[in-house]
């Protein structure tokens, strides 16, 4: 009962947000210099008068601002993100083409990094001092400090010239057939580094996170009575303890995730992803502005709908936590 | 702070003379002791000093062409190399840091005095304001910050102001937080129900009376804003929508990026001096963090 009333709650709030983002995006268009008008006319090596104004006519850019406010909404209510003129393509086509590259790279290196950080920080924890948590100090400083592209530019140049085990560009080899199984293993050979360095900036901060919860979770009194009464060490650390301490790490995971989106853009970069981030990059220098309109309201799309099963997720682990 | 205001030793010898230390150079104190952040500090007074002094010393101007391209560092009296078009990398690093370390501070005080007003009038007047300011921060915790302001910087052209603006606005959320709890915690403590009972006005007890005792976690937050802001321009530049005209680490990274496996130490060098300063910054935030939080020392 509790949990389906807070998961309509944090869905209504969610559609709210979603609003609040497509009208600041509409409206940070609109005062921009420049319109579509002259990014057609751009495109057709400029227009006259005339024909700028019939432009403008047929896209309703003649009308008041909130008459194509209200235009907007109800198209993209309907999934409508309008038409890219830079690659003759529907938006919401081009968009949830290039969707899943994106959210393979994002989940992986999220899920990547809140495992191993998890596990890092756990063992970190069973010894305050020992060089293990000095190792979580220094990647935590490391994942901080380190620019995600700078990262990313080391590992090539290191798989490049040294060990050329993984390919560092692009999604698939176009040379490999075969069927499905063989294609998948090769997205997964190309996914390596690029999942490698966007979990690295986020593994840093989770095992720490890990670590200091483990700690203090570790001194209390429950667990103190668990080691009393002979439960073995193992199911200590990983059974009682853990379950409570995963709570800030899956917290600020969820917080984290537009981040992860942010840093995704520049992975996408550096190793020619072909996603969204590459997608946003093209048609933001094309100034393809309906499709850099599109990603927007995706990707704030996907934060919200994790943000959402973050808060799922918190209620199943600690059923104490109440909506909010 | 008050607690270690006399020490028990210096008592017995000199029974009339306390040792009275002023909180400033009790926390100085602690910070210098610890190393790390000493050392981070030193590092970080040095990149400064290399970057503003060092152009003024080693004079080659960056955007001109001095050498044949991808010279290797350390050759023809390069110390760094040259870049793709023959210019010479030690120079752009030090006229770069200059615009970098610049965007990084401007970009944070913005970020931090949007987040501080509305984390202060947030916590302060509690209620519908709370609420309705909360649910603005969270709004812009819901928007990719990067792809957010790819967009503003791509909308009104890429420039230092807009690039420093669009990094600003994007990134005050945290400060917000953390100006809000603890504007929550200092409003009900007893020296801010006195200062009202004196009917002081509310600008006057948000800015003159809780403020100033907010400050330590705001202090050390600003501080990691100017590194992330930092690494921030450095991926808007990577990304090339940075003003072209300007040099800046990230903006050295972006246009040799095409060349890297040709001439990795272009992208290499300028990455690495983006990562030390950093991680200066971030060493010095954790010592001012145990200077300015004596209590939360364990961690």
């Amino acid at each position: 009962m509790g949990l389906w009333n807070t998961i309509a709650t944090r869905v209504g709030y969610g559609l709210l947000l979603l609003v609040a983002v497509l009208i600041l995006n509409f409206t940070l268009i609109s005062i921009a210099p420049g319109d579509i008008a002259d990014t057609i006319a751009g495109g057709m090596g400029g227009a006259d008068a005339e024909v700028m104004e019939e432009i403008r006519t047929r896209y309703g850019l003649d009308q008041p601002f909130y008459v194509q406010l209200w235009r907007y909404l109800s198209r993209v209510a309907l999934f409508d993100l309008g038409y890219s003129y830079f690659y003759n393509t529907p938006v919401t086509t081009l968009i949830l083409e290039k969707l899943p590259a994106t959210l393979l790279l994002v989940f992986s290196a999220q899920i990547l990094a809140v495992i191993t950080g998890t596990l890092l920080g756990v063992l970190a924890a069973k010894k305050p001092n020992g060089a293990l948590s000095l190792t979580v100090t220094f990647l935590s400083l490391f994942g901080f400090a380190a620019p995600v592209f700078w990262t990313g530019i080391l590992l090539i140049i290191l798989f490049v010239s040294i060990f050329p085990i993984f390919p560092v560009a692009g999604m698939v080899d176009v040379t490999i057939e075969g069927g499905f199984f063989v294609q998948a293993l090769d997205v997964l050979h190309h996914l390596a580094l690029p999942m490698v360095t966007l979990a690295s900036i986020f593994l840093a901060l989770y095992s720490r996170l890990a670590r200091a919860s483990m700690l203090e979770v570790l001194g209390a009194d429950y667990v103190r009575t668990a080691r009393a009464k002979g439960v073995p060490e193992r199911t200590v650390l990983y059974k009682h303890a853990l379950k409570n301490a995963l709570g800030p790490v899956v917290t600020v995971a969820g917080l984290q995730f537009s981040a992860v989106i942010s840093g995704a853009v520049v992975v996408e970069a550096v190793f020619s992803w072909p996603g969204l981030g590459t997608l946003a990059l093209q048609s933001i220098l094309a100034r393809d502005t309906p499709t850099i309109m599109g990603i927007l309201f995706f990707s704030s799309l996907v934060v919200i709908l994790v943000n959402i099963l973050t808060d799922i997720t918190l209620r199943l682990i600690d059923p104490r936590i109440k909506s909010g | 702070m008050a607690e270690s205001a006399a020490t028990p030793e210096a008592a017995d010898q000199e029974p009339l003379e306390l040792k009275i230390t002023h909180p400033l150079s009790e926390m100085a104190t602690m910070f210098f002791r610890n190393y790390a952040a000493v050392a981070g500090l030193l590092l970080l007074i040095f990149i400064i000093l290399l970057t503003f002094v060092g152009p003024y010393i080693h004079t080659t101007d960056p955007f001109e062409m001095v050498w044949a391209p991808f010279t290797e560092p350390g050759q023809e009296g390069f110390l760094f190399g040259t870049d793709y078009l023959g210019r010479d990398i030690l120079a752009a690093m030090m006229v770069g840091g200059q615009v970098s370390m610049a965007i990084g501070l401007a970009a944070a005080i913005i970020s931090v005095v949007i987040g501080v007003t509305v984390g202060a009038f947030a916590g302060y007047y509690g209620g519908v304001i709370e609420e309705a300011l909360m649910r603005f921060t969270e709004f812009f915790q819901v928007l990719p910050t990067l792809l957010f302001s790819m967009v503003i910087v791509a909308l009104f052209g890429a420039s230092l102001l807009t690039v420093t603006l669009a990094i600003g606005v994007v990134s005050w959320t945290a400060v917000a937080r953390v100006t809000r709890s603890e504007f929550l915690r200092i409003r009900e403590l007893e020296y801010v129900a006195a200062a009202r009972s004196g009917s002081a006005r509310d600008g006057y007890l948000i800015f003159r009376v809780i403020l100033p005792n907010a400050l330590p976690p705001i202090i050390v937050q600003a501080n990691l804003m100017v590194g992330s802001a930092i690494l921030f321009e450095a991926a808007l530049s990577f990304l090339g929508l940075s003003d072209p005209n300007t040099m800046s680490w990230g903006q050295v990274i972006g246009s040799n990026r095409p060349y890297i496996l040709d001439a990795g130490f272009a992208v290499a060098i300028p990455g690495f001096a983006i990562f030390l300063t950093v991680l200066a910054i971030s060493l010095i935030g954790d010592g001012l963090n145990d200077a300015l939080n004596p209590k939360l020392r364990q961690r």
